[in-house]
């Protein structure tokens, strides 16, 4: 067998791509279809192991947890995107100007955002929530402010490299203006890393926000999100192992998928292919 | 070397200062008179006019501003809602066990790292390579949480190796307290040695490029000392920085793993804490986390020269 | 072992890279490499990028890189077999039998480590020493390179040392051992020309007194010529000619040996001659320019003077070559002609204005009637943009265009410059050498009265430099714009120029006619510089 093979990045791709694309068909699908409704009680059949009426199990209150997951999946996916949206906006738009600017912009921007970086994600994301309450919309804006400098950071970091290069150079020398050679080369090259850390973000926030549902503080019941199902599977760890074991591999295959996928991309985008 | 030293010193203070504002401020957005949050229901009308005069807020914002920072600076956090304990204290009280679970496991963590990730940058897009990185990234899609759950599952339940429940403090039975922390610190190590494994592996790989590296080869050494004494200094650099970042993180995301195996850590504190409305611990607990972070960075940032020390020249 | 074994031997050695097996099979690297390197010889082996040079020398130690490996013939010395050696023992022929000196003195010592502690490493190694003594061969063999300190040395950092000095500390290392063959790969290559001269100096009478053989990789035939008694040529892999140096270079058999000796820039007769009374173009009065201090505690250090007090003109249609070490302020300066870096004290004015009192529409005029050509042919072409789209960028600010007339232009250039039908391609998807036509193309599509090249063949092969520079030539002469080429290769200064200066630390040293300034050069610095170009040597030794 030789090496060349193994250097992985098609197999990347192709998992990676397997899972998200496989994860947006659940998402997709529980809009229109779920096997039961996830939030109706069957008292008549609680913790029932997995089996051709329930797939992944029921709960202790009969709900269904293949139909619950499904549920999950797609609050968990829209407060990611919606958070990715926001940070990746947001951060590129202050990176850029405090890339370009420099100067006084440029210290006060990165100081504000050294002070973000400060405390921990976790906590600062609990702290807002405390403040702003339990909600989707509340979430997903701590979320962005916890993860939007590091965001600044690349995209920061992007521009003051880019700003030495020649073909910036090139472009004033041809008479561009700064806004042009801006937006027409800076912001274009700047772009790759910004997508592989895309990627990465969406599965952090995927992480993050389980976590939170975990501790308590996340989306409120009745809705069902993988972190608060695993965390209402903690007494039946025991007997009914299948509650704790569903969501954890559904976070986990998310993840996963994010994550392969990323590599993939940022094995494309590398610029030392051009060399 | 000093002017580094002193340089990186005082870049922190802006931050520090930041830091404080902002946490100062996070408590007074909350609607109502900040004494009556301060002490809930809790306050008869003695210790609200008492609270009141030593927080200064009938004078102006700024002024209560260094009141509070002086209060701070000597060690009074104020006092939690909930059980009346001062919550420098509690603060204190708590850390110790996070800081032994987070510091071990982190220390454990970037060993496996540092041997895991220049072997595999070694053996290049060999099998033994894959197997690193597929277990790298395994690794990195699993969530510590429901990892820890299945250890407690695995080990505590079905094999009965470890205690489930509850904590003992070190006060009482080294042994015992041991036991309890085992399993913690063994999910933490395998949760955060994948990412830094993965940093590792892309630095050595990146170093093993250049010439010096195949100049050390030329001279006849073995690979053993090229990869430990040419090849580990100048790739652990940024697997160092990460290390940092890594330890500021996990004091709030250890709040996860303390529930799981119900250990009265720091993370848990402050969650408990924020649904519990104990606004002088929430307080409490952010600035002295930020604080710790700071600190944690400067260590590492004064650690980067012994690994490279081009960065005292510029 | 009789007087007839030649030091090393290579026979028939062949390189190849690590193919799937399913894919397409690859010409080999390197093939049918034979050559015999008697003791205390020097041995040249040159070739351009993609021949295979590099490969050769790596191959004697084993060190190949990963994706590549030998797979024939073998390689003696002194009539030991090399490649039926453990790996063991190749480790106890690295270095002690074998040393090797590398290209780029700035990662070619460990950054992390003392400069004392790496010059030991290999003396403990091979040879058991007490601590005392290997410390006091450190020092020796330091002082022997002409290193100022040696204490010092021996405690600080790589990073402390220029890249001159680094490659000596490299010498010395590599020295110690008392190897019986040296191989460099390109040793001076990413040396300025005084720097360059020093150091090979250097090695070639280390290499007489200690009795050392040397393989020389290089591409440079000046090198060639002067320091090497019998050389090798490569091309694309393969063995083209070989033999004495001085039989070699004087009359060429092969094509290719013969397009290289050619290559070598000399001046052509029949150039044009400078009308006398043309009038000035550019003109630099007592030109100070400031680098910003260095970033210190609180605020920043005081400002770093990199050139004092320029006086130069340019006239219509001239060329004028600005000539100097790296770190003399040439860049700087050409940049500060163009306006853009901020001069500090003095004055540039074009067509009589100055360029930092210009209006915003007389700014406009400039930005067209002055470009410029980068060094790099990687990093002055943006990527993601077509080259069609790169050049035709020049002409958007030129009035009266429209998108066709631009059309137009952009492919009446390309053909101009060889590239017709390249409009649609990526940077990414050339050569150094096209992409530097682009760049070319880029500068002089509007038809501009003043064209800054600053070392544009610089990073270029040989052959490809010879014609690129030509091109230049030819488009100059048919545009008729004023030129300031900047290099530090004053061969090619000879070949291009009509006026030329020289730079010394910021400092005009010497200006004046290339003729005047070549035959009697007044200034010492001028002086070194004209003695210590080896292309010059070659083109006396060939010519």
């Amino acid at each position: 067998m030789k090496p060349s093979v193994l250097s992985g990045a098609k197999p990347n791709a192709v998992i990676g791509g397997l899972l998200v694309g496989g994860l947006l068909v659940v998402v997709l699908l529980g809009y229109v279809w779920t096997p039961y409704d996830p939030i109706a009680i069957d008292l008549a059949h609680p913790l029932a192991p997995p089996s051709w009426t329930h797939w992944f199990g029921s709960d202790e209150f009969g709900r269904d947890v293949l139909s619950r997951a499904m549920l999950g999946a797609r609050i968990s996916v829209t407060i990611a995107l919606g958070v990715v949206a926001a940070a990746v906006i947001a951060g590129t738009l202050i990176g850029a100007i405090a890339g370009f600017l420099r100067g006084w912009v440029d210290r006060v921007i990165m100081s504000v955002n050294d002070a973000i970086l400060a405390f921990p994600g976790m906590l600062l994301a609990l702290a807002l929530i405390a403040v702003l309450g339990s909600n989707r919309g509340s979430i997903i804006l701590a979320l962005s402010v916890a993860y939007l400098p590091s965001i600044v950071r690349v995209v920061r970091g992007a521009v003051l490299s880019i700003r030495e290069r020649e073909y910036v150079e090139a472009s004033k020398v041809v008479g561009d203006g700064a806004l042009y050679t801006m937006v027409r080369h800076v912001l274009p090259n700047a772009l790759p890393p910004v997508v592989v850390l895309a990627t990465s973000l969406f599965g952090w926030v995927v992480l993050s926000e389980s976590a939170l549902s975990f501790l308590g503080v996340g989306v409120p019941p009745p809705a069902p999100t993988w972190g608060n199902m695993l965390s209402a599977a903690r007494p039946y760890m025991e007997n009914a192992s299948w509650l704790s074991v569903t969501p954890g591999v559904c976070i986990a295959l998310t993840l996963l998928g994010v994550n392969l996928l990323g590599d993939a991309l940022r094995d494309r985008l590398d610029p030392r292919r051009d060399a | 070397m000093l002017s580094y030293i002193l340089k990186r010193l005082l870049l922190t203070l802006p931050t520090l200062l930041m830091v404080a504002l902002a946490v100062f401020f996070l408590i007074r957005l909350i609607p109502g008179d900040p004494a009556l949050v301060m002490l809930g229901d809790a306050g008869d009308a003695a210790s609200l006019a008492a609270l009141r005069q030593d927080l200064g807020l009938d004078q102006p914002l700024p002024v209560q501003f260094l009141l509070w920072v002086e209060h701070a600076l000597r060690g009074d956090l104020g006092h939690s809602i909930l059980t009346s304990e001062p919550v420098s204290v509690l603060i204190w009280q708590r850390f110790q066990l996070t800081a032994i679970v987070v510091v071990v496991a982190v220390s454990a963590a970037t060993v496996i790292a540092v041997i895991a990730g220049l072997a595999a940058a070694w053996r290049r897009d060999t099998p033994l390579d894959l197997a690193v990185v597929g277990a790298a990234s395994l690794v990195l899609a699993v969530p510590s949480f429901w990892l820890g759950l299945i250890l407690l599952l695995v080990f505590g339940l079905k094999l009965g190796w470890l205690p489930v429940v509850g904590y003992v403090p070190f006060s009482e039975s080294a042994v015992e307290a041991a036991l309890f922390l085992v399993l913690p610190i063994l999910t933490l190590t395998i949760t955060e040695s994948g990412v830094l494994t993965r940093m590792m592996r892309s630095s050595a790989i990146d170093v093993l490029r250049l010439e010096y590296v195949t100049h050390a080869r030329a001279k006849g050494l073995s690979e053993f000392t090229v990869l430990s004494r040419h090849v580990f200094p100048n790739a652990f650099a940024p697997t160092l920085t990460l290390v940092g970042l890594i330890l500021g993180h996990l004091l709030g995301g250890i709040a996860v793993i303390e529930t799981v195996f119900t250990l009265p850590g720091l993370g848990r504190l402050m969650v408990d804490s924020i649904l519990g409305r104990d606004y002088p611990v929430v307080q409490g607990c952010l600035l002295f986390t930020a604080v710790v972070y700071v600190a944690v960075n400067l260590v590492v940032d004064l650690c980067y020269p012994l690994f490279d020390p081009r960065v005292t020249a510029q | 072992m009789t007087a007839a074994t030649p030091l090393l031997r290579l026979s028939n050695l062949r390189i190849e890279a690590n193919v799937h097996p399913r894919a397409r099979p690859r010409p080999p690297l390197l093939e049918g490499l034979s050559l015999d390197l008697a003791e205390g010889q020097v041995l040249a082996i040159v070739g351009e990028s993609g021949s295979g040079k590099t490969m050769a020398a790596r191959a004697v130690l084993d060190l190949l890189a990963p994706g590549v490996r030998r797979t024939g013939g073998s390689i003696q010395l002194s009539g030991r077999e090399l490649t039926a050696l453990s790996p063991d023992q190749m480790r106890a022929v690295r270095g002690g039998d074998i040393g090797m000196v590398f290209q780029e003195p700035m990662v070619s010592l460990n950054p992390a480590i003392p400069i004392g502690k790496q010059l030991a490493e290999g003396l403990r190694l091979h040879r058991k020493l007490p601590e005392a003594e290997i410390r006091r061969q450190c020092l020796e063999m330091l002082r022997r390179v002409q290193i100022a300190d040696p204490e010092k040395c021996l405690a600080a950092y790589p990073h402390e040392f220029s890249g001159g000095m680094r490659q000596r500390i490299m010498l010395a290392s590599v020295m110690l051992l008392k190897p019986r063959l040296l191989i460099a790969d390109e040793p001076t290559t990413a040396l300025d020309t005084l720097s360059q001269r020093e150091v090979l100096e250097l090695m070639v009478e280390l290499a007489r007194d200690y009795r050392v053989a040397v393989l020389l990789i290089t591409h440079d035939l000046g090198l060639v010529a002067k320091y090497a008694e019998k050389v090798v040529v490569l091309e694309k892999g393969k063995l083209v000619e070989a033999g004495d140096t001085r039989q070699v270079l004087t009359a060429p058999e092969h094509p290719y040996t013969q397009r290289l000796v050619g290559s070598l820039p000399r001046r052509s007769d029949g150039r044009h001659a400078l009308a006398p009374d043309a009038p000035v173009l550019l003109s630099v009065k007592g030109c100070c320019i400031d680098y910003a201090g260095k970033p210190g505690l609180l605020w920043a250090g005081p400002p770093k003077r990199v050139v004092h007090g320029v006086d130069v003109a340019v006239r219509a249609g001239e060329i004028l070559a600005v000539v100097g070490a790296s770190g003399s302020g040439k860049s700087t300066l050409g940049r500060a002609m163009l306006g853009l870096k901020p001069i500090a004290e003095g004055a540039v004015t074009f067509d009589g204005v100055d360029i930092a009192r210009m209006r915003p529409e007389q700014m406009r005029a400039f930005r067209r009637d002055a470009q410029l050509v980068f060094q790099d042919p990687f990093s002055s072409l943006d990527p993601r943009w077509r080259v069609g789209q790169i050049i035709a960028a020049a002409l958007r600010n030129v009035p009266g265009l429209d998108a066709r007339q631009r059309h137009e232009r952009v492919e009446r250039i390309l053909e101009e410059v060889g590239l017709g039908g390249f409009a649609d391609r990526h940077p990414h998807q050339m050569s150094g050498g096209q992409r530097q036509r682009v760049a070319i193309a880029r500068a002089v599509v509007s038809q501009p009265r003043l064209v800054i090249a600053d070392e544009p063949v610089s990073a270029l092969d040989m052959t490809i430099q010879l014609q690129v520079l030509d091109l230049f030539q030819a488009l100059q002469a048919q545009y008729g714009f004023a030129c300031v080429f900047i290099t530090h290769d004053l061969a090619v200064v000879e070949q291009i120029a009509d006026t030329v200066l020289v730079l010394s630390q910021g400092r005009v040293v010497e200006i004046g006619t290339v003729e005047a300034v070549f035959a009697a050069p007044q200034h010492a610095y001028t002086q070194a510089l004209l003695a210590a170009t080896p292309t010059l040597a070659a083109v006396a030794l060939a010519g």
